[in-house]
């Protein structure tokens, strides 16, 4: 049995989870990691996408977050979430909309620069849509 | 002397006025409660971020975005104000504007340019009258029933937005903090530039340093200040419009409990007077009927 630490989940409207996990999947913004007790202190902004936690009870909870940012420290990992739900309730539909508002951000982005931005999180919720049951 | 029927009257429109504050005070103190756990349950993100913060304040300041040093000149202030989008809640809406408008004297005696932001329509119909040339915006939420992180934001960029335009250099929110049920305190917090080290408790401070653990960072510490200071704001925002929905409707609940109280009074009052009116009458009557008995 692997040791476990202090997963903590927070969306501003309420702290949605903190319980002990065995591992946690992250979709960091350079990449998906997982983190595992005693990892070193790190911290990165989130990506839309899946958040996978094995919880050291066994049980495995998904959760998708949007936007936000992770910090893991000695004290465990923190996530902090601007928008967070259990995967369970959502669809990838539910996403439409925010994929609509990203494109036309996109379409209407006046720099090279916003719009490569907004071009980036459009296709990080793009891939994340497909993570989604329909 | 007012007749009968006027005191009749006028006191089932007291009755009805009554009815009307005493569901309303109902009304506020069951928002109320629901307000005020909004306000709690946004507390644990605020703490947290505080202790990232914390953690992050150490990092090269010369890295650090604009928003979180500041333009370097503080020329031209952006008071922020929140009030509340309806009336009759006492005081509340007048006292954010009153602490506002003395910042804005004091800023002013100091040579300094403000300007307003209205959130709230009440705040903005208050202010409109004599600052409607300081007011560059303003905007309201009465469709939505509640307000979430989604509210937040759009202040919040709009508030960026202007910053990075150059408008102003310092920003400043006005909002009440709820204290109790009885107690709304206005107050006034600075957001941009963001000094870590001003925050309240100094608890979450030490934490951060005594870890002494060196992060790290995806993509880099800039980078991730760049994305979380503007989070940061929205969430000083969020946490203003959540303190401020707690708070107006503690107000509303106190200012129609009392109103609830007047109300019962005057009917009191009015129903002595229809009493001994109606007395009167009949003692006048009754007298009439005995003279004119008499005199037969």
């Amino acid at each position: 049995m692997a040791d476990s630490f202090k997963f903590e989940l927070v969306s501003p409207e309420k702290l949605l989870l903190s319980e002990d996990a065995n591992s946690v999947v992250v979709p960091g913004n350079e990449g998906e990691f997982t983190v595992m007790s005693n990892h070193a202190p790190f911290m990165t902004t989130l990506k839309p996408g899946m958040v996978t936690a094995k919880l050291s009870g066994g049980e495995e909870k998904k959760l998708f977050v949007r936007g936000g940012f992770a910090d893991v420290n000695e004290n465990g990992l923190t996530l902090l979430a601007e928008h967070a739900e259990p995967a369970d309730n959502m669809t990838a539909s539910q996403l439409d909309e925010h994929i609509e508002a990203a494109r036309k951000r996109m379409d209407d982005a006046e720099h090279d620069d916003t719009r490569f931005k907004a071009e980036e999180y459009l296709s990080q919720l793009l891939h994340a849509k497909t993570q989604l049951p329909a | 002397m007012a007749s009968l029927k006027d005191l009749r009257n006028r006191i089932s429109s007291v009755k009805s006025t009554k009815k009307i504050t005493k569901a309303m005070q109902m009304v506020a103190a069951s928002k109320l409660r629901r307000a005020e756990e909004a306000a709690q349950n946004a507390r644990p993100y605020a703490e947290r971020m505080h202790s990232v913060l914390s953690n992050l304040a150490g990092i090269n300041q010369n890295e650090a975005p604009k928003l979180m040093t500041g333009t370097g000149k503080d020329d031209v202030h952006l008071l922020v104000v929140f009030t509340a989008d309806r009336g009759l809640c006492g005081g509340f809406n007048a006292s954010i504007v009153k602490k506002a408008r003395a910042k804005q004297r004091e800023l002013e005696a100091n040579g300094k340019s403000v300007k307003f932001y209205a959130v709230g329509k009440k705040g903005y119909d208050l202010m409109r009258r004599d600052l409607s040339d300081k007011i560059v915006d303003s905007i309201s939420f009465r469709e939505s029933s509640r307000v979430g992180f989604d509210e937040a934001a759009q202040v919040g960029d709009k508030v960026i937005d202007m910053f990075e335009a150059g408008e102003f250099d310092v920003c400043h929110l006005f909002y009440a903090e709820f204290e109790n049920v009885m107690t709304q305190v206005p107050t006034g917090q600075q957001v941009i530039p963001a000094s870590v080290e001003e925050d309240e408790d100094g608890e979450n401070e030490k934490k951060g340093s005594d870890a002494g653990t060196t992060y790290e960072y995806e993509p880099d510490p800039a980078g991730i200040l760049d994305d979380l200071i503007p989070r940061n704001i929205k969430i000083q925002i969020l946490r203003a419009l959540l303190e401020n929905a707690a708070s107006e409707q503690g107000a509303r609940m106190t200012a129609m409990d009392s109103a609830t109280r007047n109300a019962g009074d005057m009917i009191e009052k009015l129903e002595i007077s229809y009493n001994r009116q109606r007395q009167a009458q009949i003692t006048t009557e009754l007298t009439e009927i005995i003279s004119g008995a008499e005199a037969l």
